[in-house]
C-alpha cells in the first residue's frame, strides 16, 4: 500500500505543469477578452464586437464541414482496404498515410499553389491536351481541396484503428444470414465503425475550422476564415484583446460541435485514441 | 467491390504524394519555379549547405524538437506511472487535462500560451522581451506531453503489475524495478511517444508562430515568412532531406515494433507449449 501511495506522487508535477500551461493560459485568454486594449479596464466591448464576425464563423464552419464529409467519403474505403491487408502490408500502408502528416504542411500547400496556379502544372497539362486554361486557384474549390489534402490522413487513421479491430465473424454471420453486401455494410460495418467516424470528423473539422494558411494561399481575396482574422489581429492589427475574444468563441464553437456530435452518435469519444 | 477499393486507395495515395513529389523534383530543378522544370542539377543542395543562416534555422528546429521531445518523454513516462495508480475519478480528470492540447485548435493553444508568457513576462516581471527560447521550449513540451502519455498509458495498463511487485519482493529498489522490469515492458509505447512528439515538434508551425520571439526562430516559422517573398529552391532541397530522415525514422520504428511483436508471439507460443 505504501508503494502505491508514493507512486501516485509522480503524477503531481505533471498535473501542476498541465494546469499552469493549459488551464491558466485559457484563463488569461478570458482576461484579455474582457479587457480594453488601450486602458486595460474591464469591458464587454470585445465580446459585443463578435457579432460582426458571425458570417466569417459561418463560412469557416461551412468549409470545414464540407471538407470533413469529403474526407469521410474518400477516407473510408481506403481505411477499409488497409484494414483488410496482411500485417506487414498494413504496417507499410499505415506508415505511408502517416508520413505526409510529418512533413511541412506549409511547403506541401505551396506545392498545390504550383499545381493549381494559372500557369501551373495542371493548367499546362490541360493546355497540352487542348482543353485550355481553367481558373483553379483562388476559388472556394481550391480551399476545400487544400483542407481535404492536408487533413485526409487524420480521417483515415482513426477509421483504420476501428476497422482493424472489427470481428470478421460478424460480417460472415451477416452474410450467412442472407444479407447482401450493401445490407452488411449498412447494418453491421457502418454502425460498428461509428466511433471511428466521429473521431475522424472531429480530427478533420477542428484544424480545418481554425486554419489560416490554406485560405491565405489557395483562397481568393473574399475567402476570409476565422483563423485569418485571429492571425491578423494578433500579428498585424495589434488588437490582441479582440483576437482573444474570437479565440474564446472559436474554442466554444469547437467544444459545442464535437460535444454535439458525440451526443448525436451516442459515443463518448474516448474509445478511439489515435496513432 | 474489392477492385474499386484497391483502385481508390492507389488514387488517394497518388493524391497524397503528388505535392511532395513536386517539391522533391523542384529540389533538382535549375530554375526557381516549382511549375517549370528547366534542367537537372544538384546546385540547390550545394546552395543549401553554403547557406549558414538556413542551416542555423534547421539547427534551431532540431534543438527545440530534440530537447522538447526528450524532456516530454522522460516527464510523461514518469507521470504515467503516477497517473496509473490514481483512483478512477482522479485519473479521468487528469486524462481530461491531457486532452486539452489535443482537442483545442492549435491556434487557440498558441495564442493562449503566447498571452500567458506576455502577461507574466511584461506585466508581472517587467521584461521587455518575454518571448524567448525558453517560452518556445515550454510550449513544445506542453503539446508533446499528451502524445507521450497517450502512448505510454495503454502499455502500462496492459502490463501485469505483479511483475514489479515480484521484482521488489526479490529485493529490487523501486528504481531498479522500474529500469529492469517496467521500462523494458513499456518501451514500445515510450519509443512511439518520443518519435511522435519529435516529429510533431519538428514540423510545428502554428503554435511556434505565436509563441516564438525575435531571437529564436525555427524553420517552419521562417518558411511562413518566406511566403511573402519568392521562396529559394534550396528550401526544397531541405524538404527532400527531411523527407528522407522522417522516412528512415518511421522504417526504424516499424522494424522495432515488428521485432517486439514477433518476440511476444514467440514467448506466447513457448508459454502455450509448457
Amino acid at each position: 500500500m505504501m508503494r502505491r501511495n508514493k507512486t501516485v506522487l509522480l503524477s503531481v508535477p505533471y498535473i501542476l505543469w498541465m494546469v499552469a500551461f493549459t488551464l491558466i493560459p485559457l484563463g488569461v485568454v478570458g482576461y484579455y477578452a474582457l479587457t480594453d486594449p488601450d486602458t486595460g479596464a474591464f469591458t464587454w466591448g470585445n465580446l459585443q464586437a463578435l457579432g460582426t464576425y458571425l458570417p466569417v464563423f459561418g463560412e469557416s464552419i461551412a468549409y470545414s464541414v464540407v471538407s470533413a464529409l469529403i474526407c469521410l467519403v474518400l477516407g473510408y474505403p481506403v481505411a477499409y482496404f488497409i484494414a483488410q491487408r496482411g500485417p506487414v502490408a498494413q504496417k507499410l500502408l499505415y506508415m505511408l498515410v502517416m508520413l505526409p502528416m510529418c512533413m511541412s504542411f506549409l511547403l506541401r500547400t505551396l506545392a498545390w499553389v504550383a499545381l493549381l496556379q494559372d500557369t501551373g502544372i495542371i493548367n499546362q497539362i490541360l493546355q497540352a491536351l487542348g482543353i485550355g486554361q481553367m481558373k483553379l486557384i483562388r476559388t472556394p474549390g481550391a480551399v476545400v481541396l487544400g483542407m481535404v489534402y492536408n487533413y485526409l490522413p487524420y480521417m483515415i487513421l482513426p477509421l483504420y484503428a476501428i476497422l482493424v479491430k472489427m470481428d470478421n465473424r460478424l460480417i460472415e454471420a451477416a452474410e450467412d444470414l442472407g444479407c447482401t453486401p450493401v445490407q452488411t455494410f449498412l447494418r453491421v460495418i457502418l454502425p460498428l465503425s461509428m466511433p471511428g467516424i466521429v473521431s475522424g470528423i472531429t480530427m478533420v473539422f477542428v484544424p480545418a475550422v481554425s486554419t489560416f494558411y490554406i485560405s491565405q494561399k489557395l483562397g481568393g481575396a473574399d475567402t476570409v476564415l476565422i483563423g485569418d482574422v485571429i492571425e491578423r489581429l494578433f500579428k498585424q492589427g495589434d488588437n490582441a484583446n479582440l483576437g482573444a475574444a474570437l479565440s474564446l468563441l472559436l474554442m466554444v464553437l469547437v467544444l459545442v460541435c464535437t460535444g454535439l456530435m458525440n451526443r448525436l452518435t451516442g459515443s463518448d469519444g474516448e474509445d478511439v485514441v489515435v496513432v | 467491390m474489392k477492385k474499386t477499393g484497391r483502385v481508390l486507395t492507389i488514387l488517394i495515395f497518388i493524391f497524397l504524394y503528388i505535392p511532395m513529389a513536386v517539391l522533391i523534383v523542384g529540389s533538382f530543378n535549375e530554375g526557381k519555379s516549382l511549375a517549370r522544370f528547366d534542367g537537372f542539377t544538384f546546385e540547390q543542395y550545394a546552395e543549401l549547405f553554403r547557406d549558414q543562416e538556413l542551416l542555423q534555422l534547421l539547427a534551431n528546429s532540431l534543438i527545440i524538437s530534440i530537447l522538447a521531445s526528450s524532456i516530454a518523454t522522460a516527464f510523461g513516462t514518469v507521470a504515467s506511472l503516477g497517473i496509473q495508480n490514481l483512483g478512477p475519478r482522479m485519473r479521468r480528470t487528469v486524462m481530461r487535462l491531457t486532452d486539452i492540447p489535443m482537442t483545442n485548435p492549435e491556434i487557440v493553444t498558441g495564442i493562449s500560451l503566447s498571452l500567458l508568457f506576455v502577461f507574466v513576462g511584461t506585466k508581472l516581471l517587467g521584461q521587455r522581451n518575454s518571448l524567448t527560447f525558453w517560452t518556445l521550449l515550454i510550449a513544445h513540451i506542453t503539446f508533446n506531453l499528451p502524445y507521450v502519455i497517450l502512448n505510454v498509458m495503454p502499455k502500462l495498463s496492459q502490463m501485469d503489475s505483479s511483475l514489479t511487485d515480484a521484482a521488489m519482493d526479490l529485493g529490487c529498489t523501486p528504481l531498479q524495478a522500474f529500469f529492469k522490469v517496467t521500462l523494458p515492458e513499456i518501451l514500445p509505447g515510450v519509443a512511439a511517444g518520443f518519435i511522435m512528439a519529435f516529429t510533431m515538434s519538428l514540423d510545428d508551425f502554428v503554435i511556434s508562430y505565436f509563441v516564438t520571439g525575435m531571437d529564436f526562430v525555427t524553420l517552419p516559422v521562417e518558411i511562413y515568412n518566406y511566403t511573402k517573398k519568392p521562396i529559394p529552391p534550396k528550401i526544397y532541397a531541405m524538404f527532400t532531406l527531411l523527407f528522407l530522415l522522417i522516412l528512415a525514422l518511421m522504417i526504424a520504428m516499424n522494424l522495432l515494433q515488428l521485432r517486439s511483436d514477433r518476440k511476444k508471439q514467440l514467448t506466447a507460443e513457448q508459454g502455450g507449449a509448457r
